[in-house]
C-alpha cells in the first residue's frame, strides 16, 4: 500500500496541487480554451476508434495465435509484444516515413490513428490469449450436441467468456492511447485544431511556459483515464459475478 | 429413442490407431457400457457416434440413419463430460434452458422443461446458482438434465462420475439407474472402472488398444470371458502358467486334499467381511485367495503357516 501510494498518488497529488496553484478560474480558464478543447476532443475520439479497433482486431489475433496452427506461429507470437519494446518514438519515426509529409500517404488523422494502434495493439491480445487458452473446449463440444452452430457457440459462449479480458486489454488500450506522447509527437504534425492531440498540447503549453494550462489539461486527462477504468473495471465486476462464490 | 449401429469405424491421430475397424450394436434402449483402460478407444469411440470427431473410416447409424457425415448439432444426441463442461457464465435454469433457447421455443415451454428436468435431477430451487456455486455431484446433475432437456435420441456419457469422490460416485451411480429405468432413452457410459460398469450396465462393450474384445453382459463377460484381457479386466485374476483363477475359486485347507499343492501363507488383509490371503507357492509364484472372515477364522491363518492350496473354476485360453 505504501509503495503504491509513493509510486502513484504521489505524482498524482502533485499534479492536482499544481493545476490549482492559479485557483479554479484559472484552472477553468485553461481547461476551456478552444485549442485545448479541440486537442481533448480529436484525443478522446482518436482514442475511442484506436479502443474499438484494438477489441476487434485484438480478439482475432489472439484467437488465431490460441486457435489456429500454422507456419512461424511462434515468431508472430513474439513479434505482438514489439510495440511494448521498441522506443515509442522509433514507431512514431517509423511511421511518419509513411504518413508524413513527405511518405506516400498523407492522411494525417489516419496516421495518428495507426500509430496509436501500433502502440496499444499487444493490450487486448495479452489479456485475450491466456483466457482463451484456459477456455475449456468442452463447452463449446457441449453446446454443439445441444444443436447450437458455430456463430451460436462464439456468441452464446465463446464471447460472453472472453469479454472481461477484451474489456481490460481496451480499458488499457484506451488509456494509453489517450496519454500517448511519443508515438504521436512527430506524426500528428502539430497543428491546432487538426491534427493536435492533448499530450502534444502539454507539451507545448510547457514548451511555451504555461504551467498552469498544462497542468489543467493534464487533471483533465487523468480523470478522463480514471473513469474510463473505473468504468470499464466495474462493468467487467458484474460480467464476472458468477466467478465469486 | 434409437438404437445405434457403429460399422468398422477405423480413427487414427498422428499415426496412433484409437479405433481399428470397430463394429457394434447399441440395442434400443439399452444402458450400455463402454469399458477399457485408458487409450482402449473407448471415449474417441463415444466421441464419433456423437459427432465430435470423425471417423477416417467406417460408418455410424443412429436408429436407421446414417449420421457419419452429420455435424454433432444435427444428431440429435445429449451429451455429458467428465469435466462437466458446465457453461459457467449461465446459471443453472440457462444451462439446462440451452438446448432449447437455441431451438427458440416459446418461453413459457422451456420454463415448464426446465423445472420438470430440475426436479427430476433434485436440483429445484438452485436454478439461480452460477455452476461455481454448485458441488461437482450437483453440476454432473445439471449437466444431465441439460443434456436431456433436448429429448435426445441417445445419451452419451463420458466418465461422467470420474472426478467426483467415491462417495458421490456411487450414489449418482445407483441414481443413473433408476434414472433410466424412468426415461428409458438408450445411453452409453465410457468407464475405465470394471465395477461402475458391471453395476450400471445392461450390456458392457470391453475394448482393448483400439479393437473391441468381447461384447456382453456383466454376467456372461464375468463367467465366460473371452480372453486373458478380458478375464483380467473384470475382476482380479489369479495367473499360473497358462491357467487363470479368480481369488474367491482358491480354497485353501490345513490338510492335504486330491489335487492341493503348498504353499505359504504370506500375508492375511482384513477388508472387512472379505479377507485377503497372499500365499507364495513352492515354485515361486504367488497366488491371492479371497475368504470370508469365518474361513479365515476357522484356518486359524497366520503368516508364515503353510496351506494347501486346490483352485476350482479354472480357465485356459488357447
Amino acid at each position: 500500500m505504501g509503495y503504491l501510494s509513493v509510486v502513484v498518488l504521489l505524482p498524482l497529488a502533485a499534479l492536482v496541487w499544481s493545476s490549482r496553484a492559479g485557483g479554479l478560474s484559472v484552472f477553468w480558464h485553461e481547461a476551456t480554451r478552444p485549442e485545448a478543447v479541440a486537442a481533448l476532443k480529436l484525443t478522446l475520439g482518436v482514442a475511442a476508434v484506436c479502443a474499438l479497433v484494438n477489441a476487434v482486431a485484438g480478439t482475432a489475433i489472439a484467437w488465431v495465435l490460441v486457435r489456429d496452427r500454422f507456419r512461424g506461429k511462434g515468431i508472430v507470437d513474439s513479434v505482438i509484444d514489439l510495440p511494448f519494446a521498441l522506443p515509442t518514438i522509433v514507431a512514431g519515426l517509423t511511421l511518419l516515413a509513411l504518413y508524413g509529409p513527405s511518405g506516400p500517404f498523407r492522411v494525417d488523422i489516419v496516421g495518428l490513428i495507426v500509430a496509436l494502434l501500433f502502440v496499444t495493439l499487444p493490450f487486448v491480445v495479452r489479456a485475450v490469449q491466456p483466457v482463451l487458452i484456459e477456455l475449456d473446449t468442452e463447452m463449446e463440444e457441449a453446446a454443439a450436441s445441444l444443436g447450437a452452430r458455430p456463430l451460436a457457440i462464439f456468441r452464446r459462449i465463446i464471447f460472453p467468456n472472453l469479454l472481461p479480458a477484451v474489456l481490460s486489454g481496451v480499458a488499457l488500450a484506451f488509456a494509453r492511447a489517450v496519454g500517448e506522447f511519443g508515438a504521436v509527437v512527430l506524426i500528428s504534425g502539430n497543428i491546432p485544431f487538426k491534427t493536435q492531440v492533448s499530450s502534444v498540447y502539454i507539451f507545448g503549453q510547457l514548451q511555451s511556459g504555461n504551467g498552469s494550462g498544462a497542468a489543467a489539461v493534464s487533471v483533465l486527462l487523468l480523470v478522463i483515464s480514471l473513469g474510463a477504468l473505473l468504468a470499464i473495471g466495474g462493468f467487467r465486476h458484474w460480467r464476472t459475478r458468477h466467478d465469486r462464490v | 429413442m434409437s438404437g445405434i449401429t457403429v460399422l468398422d469405424v477405423t480413427k487414427r491421430f498422428n499415426g496412433f490407431t484409437a479405433l481399428d475397424d470397430v463394429s457394434v450394436t447399441i440395442p434400443e434402449g439399452s444402458l450400455t457400457a463402454l469399458l477399457g483402460p485408458s487409450g482402449s478407444g473407448k471415449s474417441t469411440l463415444l466421441r464419433v457416434i456423437a459427432g465430435l470427431e470423425s471417423p477416417d473410416g467406417g460408418k455410424v447409424l443412429i436408429g436407421n440413419e446414417d449420421v457419419t457425415e452429420q455435424p454433432a448439432r444435427a444428431r440429435g444426441v445429449g451429451m455429458v463430460f467428465q469435466h462437466y463442461a458446465a457453461f459457467k457464465h449461465m446459471t443453472v435454469y440457462d444451462n439446462v434452458a440451452f438446448g432449447l433457447a437455441i431451438r427458440r421455443r416459446p418461453r413459457a415451454e422451456i420454463r415448464d422443461r426446465v423445472h420438470e428436468l430440475l426436479e427430476l435431477v433434485q436440483l429445484e430451487g438452485l436454478a439461480k446458482r452460477y455452476p461455481a456455486q454448485l458441488s461437482g455431484g450437483q453440476r454432473q446433475r445439471m449437466a444431465l438434465a441439460r443434456a436431456l432437456a433436448v429429448e435426445p435420441g441417445v445419451l452419451l456419457l463420458d466418465e461422467p462420475f470420474g472426478a467426483l469422490d467415491a462417495r458421490v460416485r456411487k450414489e449418482l451411480r445407483a441414481w443413473l439407474r433408476r434414472l433410466h429405468d424412468e426415461v428409458h432413452v438408450t445411453t452409453i457410459i465410457v468407464t475405465h472402472d470394471q465395477e461402475e460398469a458391471m453395476e450400471v450396465a445392461g450390456q458392457i462393450v470391453v475394448l482393448n488398444e483400439g479393437r473391441i474384445e468381447q461384447v456382453g453382459s456383466p454376467r456372461e463377460l464375468y463367467d465366460s470371458p473371452a480372453n486373458e484381457f478380458v478375464m483380467s479386466f473384470v475382476g482380479p485374476v489369479n495367473r499360473v502358467g497358462e491357467t487363470f483363477v479368480r481369488p474367491h475359486d482358491v480354497e485353501l485347507s490345513l490338510e492335504p486334499e486330491a489335487g492341493s499343492e503348498e504353499a505359504m501363507v504370506e500375508r492375511v488383509v482384513h477388508l472387512g467381511f472379505e479377507v485377503r490371503v497372499e500365499l507364495l507357492r513352492a515354485d515361486g509364484e504367488r497366488l491371492l485367495a479371497q475368504l470370508t472372515q469365518d474361513d479365515v477364522e476357522q484356518l486359524e491363518l497366520e503368516p508364515g503357516q503353510i496351506v494347501h492350496v486346490r483352485s476350482s473354476r479354472t480357465k485356459t485360453f488357447a
